[in-house]
């Protein structure tokens, strides 16, 4: 069953693991999906984060899913780098010391 | 108190990434290498008032924010939007074609993303509109926490929640776009 929760439907629907949403200590599919962004910044309150990781530990759907928005994040990360032009270096430098002598 | 004399020497390390984020503000070079001078030097003028032992990455990040929206937001020719389109949750994930799994234990969806040229996701990033450009970028390149977000910026926490959870989200559509032109993603979700 790899279904994604179909074009429109709830995410909810990629495993049978909704019934252990009242139970409060481990979330559903649809709660950890919903929460992801807050589980993978590391901001939700330690009862929260732990009902999804519990979720995690037996639904390999949203654990596909988690991977690979924090994979995603990586690579956004990695590939906004920008080298400083030396120049840019230089001039700043030369700019600071600048303003330091004109204080002196 | 911080030691103006000393400030070249802790604000240095920082450059590469804030003039990265400059670039990701600015959208092109000689816009975002007067934007970081100005940064530092102001910055430097500060630099009596930080307080020595606080966050110094985030505070010359609210110096560079500041800096940006007050000075180059206003010589802009024609207003930006405001806004993105609400996009469903895993917008991209729904929608990589699933092209057989790896060796190395990764699965097909992430080896997709390591398509992803750099000129594509900078291209990506730059075409949010401003506040979620920064608060996507401020989170997902710089790593820092929605409170930080939240005193760089200076709005409310709550604001900085959407607008880096629906900034995540229209960008994941951005690239979905240049993905779709190379056949790295299917244009409906599975
Ligand atoms: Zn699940």
């Amino acid at each position: 069953m790899n279904d994604r929760g179909g074009a429109n439907g709830p995410v909810g629907s990629w495993c049978g693991s909704q019934g252990a949403a009242q139970d409060g200590d481990v979330a559903n599919c649809e709660e950890t999906i919903h929460r992801l962004y807050f589980f993978l910044d590391g901001e939700l309150t330690e009862d929260r984060r732990s009902a999804i990781s519990k979720h995690l530990d037996h639904c390999g759907d949203c654990l596909d899913a988690v991977d690979f928005e924090a994979e995603l994040r990586r690579v956004i990360a990695d590939r906004c780098r920008d080298r400083v032009p030396e120049q840019l270096r230089d001039r700043i430098a030369t700019a600071l010391r600048n303003e330091q002598e004109q204080r002196a | 108190m911080a030691d103006p004399a000393r400030f070249a020497d802790d604000a240095m390390e920082y450059m590469p990434s804030l003039y990265s984020a400059a670039m990701r503000m600015t959208r092109n070079p000689a816009d975002a290498e007067d934007l970081l001078q100005e940064t530092y030097l102001k910055a430097y003028r500060a630099y009596g008032r930080f307080e020595q032992g606080t966050n110094l990455k985030a505070w010359l990040y609210r110096i560079l924010t500041n800096t940006y929206i007050n000075a180059y937001r206003a010589r802009r020719r024609r207003p930006e939007e405001s806004d993105v389109e609400n996009v469903e949750d895993l917008y991209l994930y729904r929608r990589l074609g699933a092209a057989g799994g790896s060796a190395d234990g990764r699965s097909a969806e992430e080896e997709v993303l390591d398509r992803f040229t750099d000129d594509e996701v900078k291209a990506a990033i730059e075409s949010l509109p401003e506040v979620f450009r920064i608060a996507v970028l401020l989170a997902d390149v710089e790593g820092f926490s929605y409170k930080e977000i939240a005193d760089i910026t200076q709005v409310p926490i709550g604001t900085v929640m959407s607008r880096i959870h629906r900034g995540r989200r229209a960008l994941q559509k951005a690239l979905g776009e240049y993905g779709l032109q190379r056949g790295l993603v299917e244009a409906a979700p599975r």
